[in-house]
């Protein structure tokens, strides 16, 4: 696909964060928005997959969200690509929806394959996945997507060390660099030091990339691909802006999760066009 | 009172181990992990025969449960192995999401369980393991009495879609259940009817509770002792026909008081058939170092308090 086509999927996806989070008043519009355009390109261009979806994800490519309050851009991004009607998004985080605040498989939501939200598991969670592609002989990648302050929690640096290990080389970690967490900035909550010197030293392949340019996601996810199957796991650093695409949202913590009132809504949409129709 | 004899002592983690290697056998997508305690959770045998389908985690309990969690998407059947105490506490978040709220078919198999683990003394003597794991919805929780239906169990298991939590333990004890029994998950196996007394014990504490059945027939007490293997789901039907008949229950158990079996059955009768009940549990204490059967005598779980709860519970029938 085109970037061009890509970036307008991105343009809605962050219209759909937005409107979703408004709606129910609650919810993680930062971080959702800076990891928009690599969910689309994920979704859109990289991966190989079913929306009619398969919990078992045999012969395809297969996506982990671990750091799960960004459940806004990951909804949006699963019904734009076809597992659910978009109309469905109009039900986040409200009673007896499928959608819920943090990403279940509990109400079988297609295209949910783990429950996340208390951070640090997915890693764990998507090098299990992997280890079973491999015994079923099954080429596909697996993804997984992190936030950097969830790389505080310990479990990350137990699966750091057990991935290199294992030689789990059909596995792409993505770490969204926003330098924000709830407090405040990551440097100043819990500084995580030299992170590609970090997993080097772990044994992963580590490559870097701008998060918010989609020529650039195309290019590091790319890049990530062909190092895949060389024995290592590979470890992608995308720098993104929290809140990107919304001008008063982005390059702070504030954003984090809290919901835009009925003005903010109308500046953020005024700012996104509309490119695949509002749900 | 029914005769049980016994020709060996076995620890119920060998019952384990040789139940692992069958079902491996039977399923192709029974796999292993192990958080470095190969020996101690007998699984040398599997590794050996199925050396592909077994992942060492090293000491990392946290991804251990992520990673089987996550085996379980393509269809793997994951048997996780280490002692009961990290099995459980140590990675209780990680089995709350990754597992039972996402609904995967991971096995949780767990040695070491409760006081009998002995000489390492509290920090490994877990003894609020039922209570964590029967809490969480979906989880079947079950915790044999000997090698045979450990084994059984084992082999059952594999067959179960969804997460389940199984305990065993260390020191050896009578092996008193047939070979290749059949296991039912939920099913209580009856050991032996009688009319005065319903005895409900689990794990170690069942030969417990048929040495002093022996001791009450010899006072004419006639105890129905039923050996409840699955905590959860409950036999709630056989429970409630026993206390029909006896009108009075003891729960056995090597967990603490609050949270195990006897918690279960008293909720039963209370929301049933109210009877009077008396726990033989440990009474809301750590454990300590000891050998097993020392702890076991020390913390009120031997046969003798057996006897003694059940002479209670029966003054207490009106």
């Amino acid at each position: 696909m085109q970037v061009q086509e890509l970036e307008k999927i991105s343009s809605q996806v962050r219209r759909d964060i937005v409107r979703m989070v408004h709606c129910c008043q609650s919810g993680h519009p930062g971080g959702s928005l800076g990891c928009a355009d690599f969910l689309v390109a994920l979704y859109f261009n990289e991966m190989s997959h079913d929306p009619s979806f398969n919990m078992n994800a045999l012969n395809e490519d297969v996506f982990f969200l671990s750091n799960g309050h960004i459940s806004p851009v990951f909804y949006s991004v699963l019904a734009r690509s076809g597992y659910f009607d978009p109309k469905e998004l109009s039900t986040f985080r409200k009673i007896n929806s499928r959608l819920q605040g943090h990403p279940a498989t509990h109400e079988h939501l297609p295209g949910i394959r783990i429950a996340s939200g208390s951070l640090g598991q997915g890693l764990s969670v998507a090098i299990g996945a992997a280890i079973t592609k491999k015994r079923n002989k099954d080429p596909h990648l697996v993804y997984t997507l992190h936030g950097d302050g969830e790389l505080q929690e310990g479990q990350i640096w137990e699966a750091a060390m057990f991935a290199p290990h294992h030689k789990i080389d059909n596995l792409i970690m993505t770490i969204d660099v926003n330098g924000q967490q709830i407090d405040g900035p990551v440097e100043k909550i819990m500084s995580l030091g030299n992170l590609r010197a970090k997993f080097e030293a772990f044994g992963w392949e580590v490559i870097t990339s701008e998060g918010n340019d989609m020529s650039a996601i195309v290019k590091a996810l790319q890049l990530a691909k062909q190092l895949s199957g060389k024995g290592k796991p590979v470890c992608n650093l995308m720098s993104t802006q929290m809140g990107y695409g919304v001008d008063f949202m982005m390059g702070s913590h504030k954003w984090h999760g809290v919901a835009p009132n009925n003005d903010q809504l109308a500046s953020a949409l005024a700012q996104l066009p509309e490119t695949l129709g509002d749900y | 009172m029914t005769k049980y004899s016994y020709t060996e002592k076995k620890d119920t983690r060998s019952g384990f181990g040789a139940g692992l290697v069958e079902a491996a056998r039977k399923n192709e997508n029974v796999v292993a992990l192990c958080a470095d305690l190969i020996g101690s959770l007998k699984m040398d045998a599997f590794i050996k025969e199925f050396p592909e389908r077994f992942t060492q985690v090293g000491i990392a309990e946290a991804n251990m449960m992520g990673i089987a969690a996550g085996m379980t998407i393509g269809g793997g059947i994951p048997f996780t192995g280490t002692f009961a105490n990290f099995s459980t506490g140590r990675v209780y978040d990680q089995i709350r999401q990754s597992i039972a709220y996402s609904e995967k078919n991971v096995k949780i198999c767990a040695s070491h369980a409760g006081l009998t683990l002995g000489e390492d003394g509290a920090t490994h003597q877990i003894l609020e393991d039922i209570g964590m794991m029967k809490m969480l919805p979906g989880m079947v929780v079950i915790n044999p009495c000997d090698y045979n239906q450990t084994k059984a169990a084992t082999i059952a298991i594999a067959d179960y879609k969804g997460p389940v939590y199984l305990r065993f333990g260390r020191p050896v004890i009578p092996v008193f259940t047939p070979e290749d029994q059949p296991f039912e998950i939920g099913k209580a196996w009856m050991v032996n009817e009688g009319t005065d007394v319903t005895i409900v014990a689990t794990g170690h504490m069942v030969w417990e509770a048929i040495l002093a059945g022996e001791i009450l027939a010899a006072d004419g007490i006639d105890a129905e002792i039923i050996n409840i293997h699955t905590i959860k789901p409950l036999d709630t039907a056989a429970i409630l026909h026993s206390i029909a008949k006896t009108r009075c229950v003891v729960s056995a158990e090597e967990h603490n008081r609050i949270g195990g079996l006897g918690d279960s059955i008293s909720q039963l009768i209370v929301t049933n058939d109210l009877v009077p009940q008396e726990y033989v549990s440990v009474n809301d204490s750590f454990g300590e170092s000891g050998q097993p059967a020392e702890l076991m005598k020390k913390y009120g779980l031997d046969a003798g308090a057996i006897v003694a709860a059940v002479k209670k519970v029966i003054s207490r029938k009106g």
